[in-house]
This record gives structure tokens, C-alpha cells and sequence, in this order.
């Protein structure tokens, strides 16, 4: 294949990526590398290393329309990047010392368990908890705008949510994705953040953890620029087109749908790791 | 409620104000590093387009491009390649860019807590950039 064709088919489909990852809320970053290396035979560290920065781009791009709204809060973002930095980096040392075919099974866990997130239903949890200690001395507890007011909302389990933040950190310096879905987990299910909080919290998050495994894949190569131009530029605009259209789109069949292609993707990236194939 | 510890003494910097700043600045970074990476692209594309694509094997290891001053030695020759690298590597740099001005703001509003938590984002991101910066392996 021509680097020109290779250029312009890579460009389509992480516009495709893009724009689904945006609409659902999945991010674009769990379908580009297994289009990568299913699709394009394109080797699992270039793969990587070329999701990693898209997902940068993708995650930057969304903030400055998620931080009009309001429901972000950048103290919890910044106490938990000191777990997910460091994961980060952890994860893309590791990522350096195991086999391909290990990353590629361990990624097809990890879809699978993203597609069960994306359609579970969203819990709703107590609004007059008591106070937390920590959440307290870290000034973590905040308010987000909702359609009756203002509604203030205190945080939890703080040991357990940094905890789950550093396996975030781990998987996505491992893997080369956000890791959205583990961010919100323990965001919303450990220190029962409200949803919204936590969705774009986790999305202001994701960049700078991102960042600290950039840096351990630019040195050992797996950035490259070939790779990398089509996957981030065609990322970044399927993700914008994608933030749109969201507004007036149902996103919940869309979800579905988009749900049983990542459990398929899933399950084909864990059968080719365990046969070797990638 | 916690506002009035949340809000700084100066009031016009708040917490909001500042994430709006952030969300420019991140959105700034990633339009002028998409240009940088499209301008790059074109001019590889242009010169290497009817190449073969070997990407199906690693040879990473070996590239030029995985430190500064290969990165920068690229860019001064109008390597299309080294240029888009060039532009990856800022748009790397926006969210720790964002780290920075954090760091200044949560000083402005007198949140010194923050100001330590937010400096030990910065000091690991920065050890995750050593070995490019100096181009051998020390991490």
C-alpha cells in the first residue's frame, strides 16, 4: 500500500472513530487501535503511540466546550492526576518490557468491559451525604449547575478513587487510550461524584495523564509521525463534528450499536493476541 | 456553604474564570499544533506519498525523531516528517501547559495546597520527558 492510500484510509476511519467516540461518550482512542493493528497490520507500539496522541488532541479540543457548562471541578482533577501521572508512566514502562500479543488481550479485556460501562444505567446516589474528612482538608467538595439551582455535592472514599485513578493511569499508559471509562468508574461508583462531574472531569483529566506516557513513548519511538498525522487530524475532527451534533442526536441506540462493535473489536483483538497474530 | 472558602479574596479570580482560561488555552494549543501537524503532512505527503507504508513491523527504536534535537535538526532541514513530529510534540506540551498555568492560578487565589499538588502533576510529567529531552535513557 502507498503511503498516500495508507494516509487518506487512516484519516477516514479515525474520523469515523472520532466522531462515534465523541457521540457516545466512549472516546475515539478504544477503536483506533484496534482499526490499527486489525485493519492496517500496523505494529501494536506505532498503534499506540498514535492513539495516545490523538487522544490528547480529542480531549483538549472537547474541554473548552465542557468547561462553559460548568460541571467540571479542577481540584479533583488535579489532587487524582497525581495517581493517573504516575500510572502513566508505570504503564508505559510496562508497555515497554511485555509482548504485543499481551497488550493486544489485555486491550480486548479492556474494550469489552467499556462496551458494559457505556450501557449500564447510570446510578443515582444520596445528595445529603455526610461530609468526608479528607474531601474537607482537600477542598474537593463543590456545586454543579442543574435545572433547579445549584446542587452541592461531597466526595467519598478518596484512598479507594486515587487507587482505581492510578490503575486508569496504568492502563492507559499501556494501552495508548483515555481510559474514560475507568476514570468515570472511580469517579462516580467509588467517590460518587454526580455523573456529569464526572464525565467532564475525567475528559479534562485524560490529556494530562496522556502527556506523561507521551513523553516515555517519544523516546522510545512509538510516535510516529506517518502513523500519527492521519490518526490525530482525522481524530480531532470527527470528535468536534461529533461534540455538534450531540445536542440533537439520540444518542442510545447509538450507544448499542457502537457497544457491540467494541465487544466484537474485543473479543478479535484477544483471539489474535492469544494466537500471536499481532 | 464552602463558597466563600472556595472563592479567592481577590474576586476575580474564581475557579470558573479560571477554567474558561484553561479551556482557551487547550483549545488554542490544539489548533496551532493541528496546523503544524497538517503543514508537515502536506509537505511529507507531497515528497513521500507514492512510497510504500511499512508500518507492519517495529523499527521505532532507531528513529531520529524520538528526541528534541533530532526533532529540531529535522525541522531546520523542512523535513515533512520531522515537522509533524514537531507538531505532536506541542500538542504533548498543551495540557502540561495547562499544569503550568494551574500551578499560577490556584497561587492567585491563595490555595497554596493546591499550589504543592499541582507543582508534583508538573515535576512527574517532566521526568516523563527526560530521556527525550536529553536523549539517552534514564527512566
Amino acid at each position: 500500500m502507498s503511503v498516500l492510500l495508507f494516509t487518506a484510509l487512516v484519516l477516514i476511519g479515525s474520523f469515523i472513530a472520532g466522531f462515534l467516540g465523541s457521540l457516545t461518550g466512549l472516546g475515539g482512542g478504544v477503536v483506533i487501535v484496534p482499526l490499527l493493528a486489525l485493519a492496517f497490520h500496523v505494529d501494536m507500539r506505532y498503534a499506540i503511540g498514535a492513539s495516545l496522541v490523538s487522544v490528547i488532541a480529542t480531549s483538549s479540543g472537547a474541554a473548552s466546550a465542557y468547561v462553559r457548562e460548568g460541571f467540571s471541578n479542577m481540584r479533583i482533577g488535579m489532587f487524582l492526576e497525581v495517581a493517573t501521572t504516575i500510572g502513566a508512566i508505570a504503564g508505559a514502562l510496562i508497555a515497554a518490557h511485555v509482548s504485543t500479543s499481551t497488550i493486544a488481550v489485555v486491550f480486548g479485556f479492556v474494550l469489552i468491559y467499556s462496551a458494559y460501562l457505556s450501557i449500564r444505567p447510570q446510578p443515582a446516589y444520596p445528595v445529603n451525604d455526610p461530609q468526608d474528612a479528607l474531601a474537607r482538608f482537600l477542598h474537593l467538595d463543590s456545586s454543579y449547575p442543574t435545572s433547579q439551582g445549584e446542587q452541592h455535592y461531597t466526595v467519598h472514599r478518596i484512598p479507594l478513587g486515587f487507587g482505581l485513578m492510578f490503575g486508569a493511569g496504568t492502563l492507559s499508559g499501556l494501552l495508548g487510550i483515555g481510559s474514560g471509562a475507568v476514570k468515570v468508574l472511580a469517579m462516580d461508583q467509588a467517590m460518587r461524584i454526580p455523573f456529569k462531574v464526572s464525565t467532564t472531569t475525567s475528559n479534562f483529566m485524560i490529556g494530562v495523564t496522556a502527556a506523561a506516557s507521551a513523553g516515555v513513548y517519544l523516546a522510545r519511538g512509538y510516535i510516529d509521525p506517518g502513523i500519527a498525522m492521519p490518526v490525530v487530524l482525522g481524530a480531532l475532527a470527527g470528535s468536534m463534528l461529533g461534540a455538534r451534533v450531540l445536542v440533537n442526536a439520540r444518542t442510545k441506540s447509538l450507544r448499542l450499536v457502537f457497544g457491540a462493535v467494541i465487544v466484537i473489536l474485543g473479543i478479535e483483538m484477544i483471539f489474535n493476541g492469544f494466537t500471536g497474530r499481532i | 456553604m464552602n463558597s466563600t472558602s472556595r472563592n479567592s479574596p481577590q474576586p476575580q479570580w474564581n475557579d470558573h474564570r479560571i477554567e474558561l482560561i484553561i479551556g482557551t488555552l487547550l483549545r488554542a494549543g490544539v489548533l496551532l499544533s493541528a496546523s503544524v501537524v497538517l503543514l508537515g503532512g502536506i509537505l511529507y505527503l507531497v515528497r513521500n506519498g507514492h512510497a510504500i507504508a511499512t508500518y507492519s513491523t517495529f523499527h521505532g527504536d532507531l528513529s531520529p525523531l524520538r528526541n528534541l534535537s533530532g526533532i529540531a535538526h529535522g525541522v531546520l532541514q523542512l523535513s515533512g516528517r520531522a515537522i509533524v513530529q514537531f507538531g505532536l510534540l506541542l500538542l504533548i506540551a498543551t495540557p502540561v501547559a495547562r499544569v503550568i498555568f494551574s500551578a499560577i492560578a490556584f497561587a492567585l487565589e491563595r490555595d497554596y495546597r493546591y499550589v504543592v499538588l499541582t507543582l508534583v502533576v508538573l515535576a512527574i510529567l517532566v521526568c516523563s520527558f527526560l530521556n527525550s529531552i536529553f536523549g539517552s535513557r534514564l527512566i
